[in-house]
């Protein structure tokens, strides 16, 4: 067996193979590996595979890619196969790192303070003062503990002499490190008896150390405990998923720009229970938008003030403003001489060799040696992918050294390296290993005792044999990182932390105001859409009943769905056609179409995108479903049948989401407000469903009574209650007056009254008055008033409006009760800040 | 030579129509002190009175003030006075610059100990946000720099060709117009012509930076001064080296080399760095600012009542009872 997997293994003599030796022999760190790779039948392989997949899709482990027009979510691509590295090998590579971590924060410090560097001659002020990187208003900055760069990634690659190289640096905010986590989770579950015999050094103790390091630096005043928040972009950022995975790990509130404000020499987090003071923020957001007062002031999504809060030392911000700087490749031909003089001791690592050709001699070799060369921006902020110089030709190559020319300083050329070789599992075969070009991202954190490197990291492979660049956003794939220990392997897990008492997080304390605005309005999306598509049934199944005839009972049904805003209200000279098939159609499926279902649909999940990390995985799931669902469907253009049938699944979905709020979310401020915004509108829809019922003509029949019920969800409790046709009073009793039916006016006011209750007690805010007072109006309206009214053919109809206002008027309540909680609690998504200008 | 002594006031009202619940804003309106000139007395009055407030220096060593608001307003009254003297200090000689391809080469990285001096001009030799370097505008100014031109000479034919090919238009740009584009239409005002000419400058390799401040206006014969009806001003300032001063201030909005009636604030990169008021606000309707400048030179005329004393409110309502 071992002889078929090696047999058909692809070698290849100008790269270095990370399993095969030379000569073609297995290396010893990968024989055992190999082996057991070769004992695991085909069909074992496949179920682990799957399972691979399987907790990726459930996870929703994702990589957003901007340039995606179809949903922006594409699932994280794994390589089963880990990248092994032996333990005296990554002994040398891990102090390199942490060598190179420690020098690039020395530059830092030295750059944004007195810029020896500079005077010296050491480095050319092009990269520094011709960089956009460098954010002039940082320069002085002393942040705490002179730690500028609190977490640090090198992309790393392996020449054909099997020497490893330094291609990149990330310095800005690194990405990643939550993916190698997750990778971890799944690989070792793959492999659990190679991942136990090959002794893996385990990753945890590096998100350990982490929090260690900065909770270390945090500015706390006597026994503050350190409060540290996850600052995010938000969720159209292309690696959003970590960025709520390391939050949740971390254990740390993940943030949007909006979520903080300052106020004078302090940053705080805008929460429920008012402003609380932050002393750490790590950051995935680039640093000139971090403060559009005095960094990029067109931007919306920073803090304004940030900058003077890290001038007075009260903040850590991981990494320090102005640390992008650093990223720019140009640098590195300038290491090994800032090495010798910042930290006297000689560059461990070797970087790729670089030229930056804004020095004369540079730039002549590079014209000299343009074939054998890759051009690179020499700063970050550039809009340019790299070149090869050999693939250029003709008019192409000649505008490229144009360019050069014109602007020397701008680029820089580095040697083009063969990556090394690694195999990864074949999915197009049954049974193979492929050999693809391989590369490692390592990590590092700052620890009151230096820098610590994650063992391991985050390998990447090309897709193809031939590929020269790697990179997730082409489409490459991942892999696990196993570094071998011959010591013991720590058991720590970040996972199970021992909690003290003053340690203990009370539910909820820390919600911002913007995840209770996003709350509030997934819970009020999640029931206009329940509220929509149970009408939209209603009224399907009428327009199949009557045969795609226009029946006195499908214009009444449709007439309450234009007053509700389910259909759209008619063009003046637009004759509704047969039974209005088409247009309950485009209300079901076309989600441009205001008030539509599928909007409402889009309007849900936008609402639930931006609170992700509140919403357990299989709630995510059944949204995620019922999107794909209805995707689906607008591509098929569904019959009548079919659309009822999928009106039938979105119900499903629809309570399986009220039961995963109900069973499975803790019941915080958060959770109360998602239920408020449930019960507002389904208080609203109810009330407006019911008061233009008793105001239509076209509805005055006993059989309209019929799908009034069906409508508002009480049908089975009208039939075990009366076993007889719905009539009048008991009808409005059940929907209006009866305070246990859930489906009820009533019920949901009183129950809103009491959330409003609990809110007065623990947030002191009393809103409750307004509702109760329209609520008593309602209770007192005499119900004897419609005794004997035959609801089709009545003479006076004036007890029906006499009710039909009173519904009016909670329903006015209700949409107050919105506003003004909307004004106290929320951070209005919709109004940022703004900038202002005068000369 | 004696220094000429003015007093300028520089009023801005924000009228923002609704509340701004939050406010946050950086100032850039006291005046730097240079050699060639003095500051003898500056205040600023804000209404409402800011909730947090800072002074200190920028990274380019001009004053500069943060504030914060925290109660809702819907006004801001940011009321500058100060009295300044200048001191002459226009080159003697211009021809004796430095050739600009030496000073060019100079400026230009060769891994040795640089200059000091030159060390610190390269903060203003590359782009900046509303200073492209582009290869159009060292074209343009290639016919005002032959070889072996001194650098103040080329300078100076470079401000007056702008003078001479564009035209003043507050109508044509905004604060966000880029360079290219004001090159491209031949029109704008003092900002883009220092933006251009700095652009133009920076593109050859040499260092130049943009000054902001304000410029002393002649009332028509025999018509008294106008309150508010300056506005502050902005022009360049060339590195040329090894002359009297290493800094020589151009203005080609005016086509002249500022001497004693030109008032410095501030300087730095471009606008960006300067901006004389910056700020960020949560609510709020318009957000445009009246803006209205007085610059009185204070041995030649008498003081308008709105400019006296500004350390003392008294002879202001004083001047009300007249």
């Amino acid at each position: 067996m071992a002889r078929t997997l090696l047999a058909i293994y692809p070698r290849s003599p100008r790269r270095y193979d990370e399993m095969l030796a030379a000569d073609g022999s297995v290396r010893p760190h990968w024989k055992q590996f190999l082996d057991h790779l070769d004992a695991v039948t085909p069909e074992e392989m496949r179920r682990r595979l799957d399972f691979s997949e399987q907790r990726i899709q459930e996870n929703g482990v994702t990589y957003n890619v901007y340039a995606d027009p179809n949903g922006a979510d594409r699932p994280w691509a794994l390589d089963p196969l880990p990248l092994i590295i032996p333990p005296d090998e990554w002994a040398e590579l891990s102090a390199a790192v942490a060598q190179r971590a420690t020098l690039l924060n020395a530059i830092l410090d030295d750059l944004y303070g007195e810029q020896t560097l500079l005077a010296e001659g050491l480095l050319p002020p092009a990269l520094v003062y011709g960089q956009h990187g460098y954010l002039w208003p940082c320069r002085g900055v002393k942040p705490p503990g002179g730690i500028w760069l609190h977490h640090y990634a090198v992309d790393l690659a392996r020449s054909p002499n099997g020497r490893w190289w330094v291609i990149a640096d990330r310095t800005q905010a690194p990405s990643g490190a939550g993916y190698a986590l997750e990778n971890r989770l799944i690989v070792s579950r793959v492999f659990p008896e190679m991942f136990r015999d090959l002794r893996v050094q385990h990753v945890a103790d590096f998100f350990r150390d982490q929090l260690d390091g900065l909770t270390a630096l945090a500015p706390v005043e006597g026994d503050e405990q350190p409060h540290m928040v996850l600052l995010t972009p938000g969720p159209y950022n292309e690696t959003y998923f970590e960025h709520a995975y390391l939050a949740r790990y971390l254990g740390f509130p993940l943030v949007e720009g909006q979520d903080l404000t300052v106020r004078g020499d302090t940053v705080y987090l805008k929460t429920l229970r008012g402003l609380k003071r932050v002393h750490v923020i790590l950051r995935r957001q680039d640093d000139a938008y971090c403060d559009p007062l005095e960094l990029r002031g067109e931007s919306a999504l920073g803090i304004p003030g940030l900058l003077n809060v890290a001038r007075a030392g009260r903040v850590v911000i991981a990494n320090a403003l102005g640390s992008g700087l650093l990223a720019s490749g140009a640098l590195m031909g300038f290491l090994p001489a800032i090495c010798r003089h910042l930290l006297g001791e000689k560059l461990a690592m070797p970087s790729v060799a670089t030229w930056w050709c804004g020095e004369k001699p540079a730039l002549d070799y590079v014209k000299e040696n343009f074939d054998d060369l890759v051009i690179k921006p020499a700063y970050p902020t550039q809009n340019m992918e790299p070149v090869f110089g050999n693939e250029l030709k003709g008019e192409a190559r000649d505008e490229m050294l144009r360019r050069i020319e014109a602007r020397p300083h701008a680029y820089v050329a580095q040697e083009m390296v063969n990556l090394s070789q690694a195999p990864t599992w074949s999915r197009s075969h049954e049974r193979r290993l492929l050999a693809r070009p391989v590369g490692l991202r390592a990590y590092a954190v700052t620890t009151p005792d230096g820098y610590s490197v994650m063992p391991g990291g985050l390998a990447r492979v090309t897709t193809a044999a031939g590929t020269r660049i790697i990179s997730m956003q082409r489409g490459g794939a991942s892999k696990d990182a196993w570094v071998m220990t011959s010591g013991p392997v720590s058991q720590f897990s970040l996972l199970k932390p021992s909690v003290g008492v003053r340690d203990l997080v009370r539910a909820g304390s820390n919600l911002t105001s913007r995840v209770v605005e996003n709350l509030f309005w997934l819970g009020r999306y999640s029931e206009r859409f329940d509220d929509s598509a149970r009408m939209l049934r209603v009224a399907l199944s009428r327009v199949v009943v009557g045969g795609g005839q226009k029946t006195p009972v499908v214009i009444a049904v449709m007439e309450l769905a234009r007053r509700l805003g389910v259909l759209p209200k008619p063009e003046e000279d637009s004759e509704v056609k047969e039974g209005g098939e088409h247009e309950l159609l485009e209300a079901i499926y076309d989600p441009e179409q205001p008030g539509s279902l599928a909007c409402n649909i889009r309007s849900l999940m936008w609402s639930a995108t931006h609170v992700r990390e509140r919403l357990s995985l299989d709630h995510w799931h059944s949204l995620n479903r019922l999107q794909r669902d209805q995707q689906a469907a607008l591509k098929s253009h569904p019959a009548l049948t079919e659309a009822i049938a999928f009106l039938d699944r979105v119900l499903g979905v629809s309570s399986s989401l009220t039961g995963f709020a109900m069973d499975n979310m803790t019941r915080d401020d958060g959770w109360r407000f998602l239920f408020i915004g449930r019960r507002l509108e389904r208080l609203s829809f109810l009330a407006l469903t019911l008061a233009h019922f008793l105001r239509m003509p076209a509805a005055r029949s006993q059989g309209s009574l019929e799908w009034l019920l069906e409508l508002s969800d009480s049908i089975i409790t009208y039939r075990s209650r009366y076993s007889r046709q719905p009539e009048l009073l008991p009808v409005v009793d059940l929907l209006v007056f009866d305070e246990s039916n859930p489906h009820g006016v009533v019920f949901q006011a009183t129950v809103l009254g009491n959330y409003l209750e609990r809110m007065k007690r623990e947030l002191g805010d009393d809103f409750g008055a307004g509702l109760a007072a329209a609520l008593a109006d309602l209770q007192a309206f005499d119900l004897r008033r419609l005794e004997n009214i035959q609801f089709d053919s009545a003479r006076d109809y004036s007890h029906c409006e006499a009710l039909a206002d009173l519904l009016l008027g909670l329903d006015s309540a209700a949409v107050q009760l919105s506003e003004a909680l909307g004004m106290r609690y929320f951070t209005h998504v919709g109004d940022v800040s703004r900038q202002t200008m005068a000369v | 030579m004696q220094p000429v002594r003015y007093r300028v006031l520089h009023e801005t009202r924000y009228d923002y129509g609704s509340n701004v619940s939050l406010s946050q804003q950086q100032l850039h309106l006291s005046p730097r002190i240079l050699e060639w000139q003095q500051v003898e007395e500056q205040r600023i009055d804000i209404e409402p009175v800011p909730t947090w407030r800072r002074d200190g220096q920028d990274v380019f060593g001009n004053p500069v003030t943060w504030m914060a608001f925290h109660a809702p307003h819907d006004a801001l009254l940011i009321r500058s006075v100060m009295t300044v003297a200048v001191m002459p200090h226009q080159p003697k000689d211009i021809e004796a610059s430095l050739a600009w391809e030496e000073l060019r080469d100079r400026l230009a990285y060769d891994s040795t100990d640089p200059v000091p001096a030159d060390l610190d001009a390269t903060r203003f030799l590359f782009e900046s946000p509303h200073v492209r370097v582009k290869h159009e505008l060292a074209d343009y100014a290639a016919d005002c720099f032959p070889p072996d031109t001194p650098v103040l000479v080329g300078a100076q034919a470079l401000m007056a060709k702008i003078f001479r090919e564009f035209t003043f238009d507050p109508e044509a740009t905004t604060v966000s117009t880029p360079v290219l584009e004001v090159l491209e239409n031949k029109r704008g005002v003092c900002q883009d012509f220092a933006h251009l000419m700095i652009a133009c400058l920076r593109a050859l390799g040499l260092s130049a930076r943009y000054v902001s401040g304000y410029l002393l206006t002649r009332p028509p014969p025999g018509k008294p001064r106008l309150i508010g009806a300056d506005a502050s001003h902005a022009w360049v300032s060339v590195y040329a080296p090894d002359g009297e001063n290493d800094w020589v201030d151009f203005d080609p909005t005016n086509n002249l080399l500022p001497n004693t009636e030109h008032i410095t604030l501030a300087f730095g990169r471009d606008f960006s760095d300067i901006s004389p008021l910056r700020g960020i606000i949560l609510g709020g309707g318009g957000t445009e600012p009246d803006v209205a400048v007085t610059v009185v030179p204070l041995d030649e005329e008498e003081l308008p009542s709105e400019l006296r004393d500004p350390g003392d409110d008294a002879p202001e309502s004083a001047a009300d009872d007249q």
